[in-house]
């Protein structure tokens, strides 16, 4: 997996200043490229010397705190060891915890309530953010002071968020409640208590929050396409409808593929969010997989198994990114 | 977003009546959360739970009062006997029977959010600037994989890598410092800033440089004079993405911190265990909370494509 679909959407003039590269270097050097070439004079540090000088930290830090950490934890998905018992000889498991995690029907029932959460949220999140894209480009009066008004939700912090949903949703003086009891629904309505409704309000919050994400990503794809392409459908006469399935949606396709990789990627790590609206409750209804992980390792101290736990996760969001950035590929071969 | 001349979507002015009253609606709807909080900090504790809920109140301070400070409860008589309040918040206090105790700890955490995140915006902007104009301008060995390398780094779930990071913090006594999480923050951040960064500078002619090297420069001399100049926008616009994950990350503040060194996203929900419920001081620390990040927004407007989609959509 390269970095390839990231890079075809660079701008024209990157291409540009690649091929004048290329063309500066060929030998019959065109009558304004000096005679010379193009190597710059050298002084001081060599280039290659200054790039390993300014990449070098970064890659350092990156190890330190990412390769490192993260072999750490394979190596301790493979041991009893617990955090709270550091002096405690550390013995060697094999794969029994991945055997425990995976055998494990609390285990399942966590990742069905995230598919569950990760797919309405982001059907929700794609629907209405298309809509209000669409309706966004079509540039009325106000529109960019609205836009931005639009995407303040999605700058705030999660855990903030959270917490301050909380207050909406209480059943006793909650604006929710009032809501709902105003339109006829129970004159005590409980969100977060209730064990069939509480995903919902994960569902609910996440979709206010990260809706205006998408639009934005989509708005820039409605604004990539080249409006010879309607000018020609104009001219065939095609209908409003023909104009949208034929010419808009196979244009946005590649944006929506994006919105849908980075959304899931980041819905599938949540944890802020319902660590503070739900905390996995009532029961362990809204129990994200990263909320029991975070319980088997920072309460319940089970160290192992719950890097074990972060592998797998790990693994699975790499695999949904892995398969996703394919199908954008294959979808922008078309 | 470049404008289209004569976008064929761009139709009749009844369809853009519709789609304009369609979208301020949505948009007024989703802002209703965040007015309704600013409002509460606003409100008497007493306001902030009445149901059915008062739209309209008499405006109070006591949210920001109660944000700022500790107090106690005392008894009628007790009350009477003091001198009179001296300051008006004080006054305020005693409305509600009680006095002074002291500061509270929001300042701090406040303040702690603002040095860890004005301190590894920094390290990660001076770090990423460096990477990125190395990438855009050099032949980096494997320079694919080192970039995709860097971008996979996201994709790590923060929990993941939280339980060896805990550890060798605890090792090396970096639990609940500055230093921990200003370096944590910072390394989370690179892969962002260098990505955004190359994007930046991949739109500067290299003919700038180059023709400064000619004029006697060093390479050095010219990334600092020619090319650094030329990049401000991109780098501030940077900056800021960076200061706003610092701003509102959680899940590692919670598990690293827990004292001195704690930020404000753990602490606000914490407001709440305050004798009671105190909603009002919990909406006014998130009201504090948010007022950067909405400065950040209107700011940010024109780079939060690139920003929120790691310059993967470039403008």
């Amino acid at each position: 997996m390269k970095p390839r679909f990231f890079m075809q959407w660079r701008q024209p003039a990157v291409a540009a200043a690649v091929s004048q590269e290329a063309a500066g270097s060929a030998p019959p050097a065109s009558a304004l490229a000096p005679a010379k070439g193009h190597k710059p004079v050298h002084q001081g540090l060599s280039d290659r010397a200054l790039a390993w000088l300014f990449v070098g930290p970064t890659i350092v830090l990156l190890l330190a705190f990412n390769i490192f950490p993260l072999l750490w934890t394979i190596y301790l998905s493979f041991t009893n060891f617990r955090a709270n018992k550091p002096n405690a000889e550390i013995s060697w498991v094999g794969i029994s915890n991945y055997q425990r995690v995976l055998g494990d029907e609390a285990i399942w029932l966590n990742m069905r309530t995230t598919a569950h959460f990760l797919c309405w949220s982001i059907v929700l999140e794609l629907l209405l953010g298309f809509a209000l894209a669409l309706l966004l480009n079509r540039r009325f009066r106000t529109h960019s002071f609205w836009s931005t008004a639009i995407l303040l939700p999605m700058m705030l912090a999660p855990a903030v968020v959270g917490t301050f949903w909380k207050y909406f949703f209480e059943p006793q003086y909650g604006i929710f409640n009032y809501i709902v009891s105003f339109f006829g629904g129970p004159e005590k309505f409980t969100m977060l208590g209730d064990v069939n409704l509480s995903p919902w309000a994960i569902v609910l919050v996440d979709t206010w929050m990260w809706t205006p994400y998408v639009m934005l990503i989509l708005l820039a794809g409605l604004r990539s396409i080249p409006p010879y392409l309607y000018e020609a459908a104009e001219i065939d006469r095609a209908s409003e409808w023909t104009k949208f399935w034929r010419i808009t949606v196979p244009m946005v396709m590649p944006f929506i593929i994006l919105a849908l990789l980075f959304r899931s990627i980041e819905n599938f790590k949540m944890f802020d969010l319902v660590d503070q609206l739900t905390n996995g409750g009532p029961g362990s209804v809204t129990e994200l997989a990263s909320i029991h992980l975070k319980r088997e390792a920072f309460e319940k101290w089970r160290t192992g198994y719950a890097s074990a736990l972060a592998i797998i996760l790990f693994v699975a969001i790499y695999g949904m990114s892995l398969v996703t950035v394919r199908f954008l590929d294959k979808v922008k071969q078309r | 977003m470049r404008a289209a001349p004569h976008s064929p979507l761009e139709a009749t002015s009844a369809s853009k009546w519709f789609a304009g009253s369609v979208v301020i609606a949505y948009a007024v709807l989703s802002l209703i959360p965040l007015v309704w909080i600013f409002m509460t900090s606003f409100r008497t504790p007493n306001d902030a739970i009445a149901y059915p809920p008062k739209v309209i109140t008499q405006p109070s301070l006591i949210g920001y009062v109660n944000l700022f400070t500790t107090r106690s409860r005392v008894g009628a008589d007790e009350l009477a006997a003091l001198p009179p309040a001296t300051t008006w918040y004080e006054s305020l206090v005693r409305d509600q029977q009680m006095i002074l105790a002291g500061p509270s700890r929001f300042k701090d955490r406040y303040i702690n959010s603002l040095a860890i995140g004005f301190g590894s915006t920094l390290l990660s902007v001076v770090l990423g600037t460096l990477a990125a104009y190395a990438f855009s301008r050099f032949r980096v060995p494997a320079k694919s994989d080192l970039l995709f390398f860097i971008l996979s780094t996201r994709m790590m779930p923060p929990i993941a890598i939280a339980i060896p990071v805990y550890l060798m913090y605890r090792q090396l006594g970096l639990n609940d410092t500055y230093t921990g999480l200003i370096l944590l923050y910072t390394v989370v951040n690179l892969s962002l800033a260098v990505w955004l960064l190359q994007g930046f500078m991949d739109e500067i002619p290299r003919e700038y440089e180059e023709a400064a090297m000619v004029d006697g420069y060093t390479r050095w001399q010219a990334f600092l004079k020619v090319v650094l100049p030329q990049a401000a926008t991109g780098i501030a616009t940077t900056a800021i993405f960076c200061l706003i994950f610092a701003w509102n990350e959680y899940a590692f503040a919670l598990l690293l911190t827990s004292g001195t060194a704690q930020t404000s996203p753990p602490f606000i929900p914490t407001i709440i265990g305050e004798g009671g419920l105190d909603w009002p001081a919990m909406a006014a620390g998130t009201t504090l909370f948010l007022l950067p990040v909405l400065v950040f927004t209107v700011l940010l407007r024109k780079h939060l494509l690139r920003g929120v989609t790691f310059g993967a959509i470039r403008k």
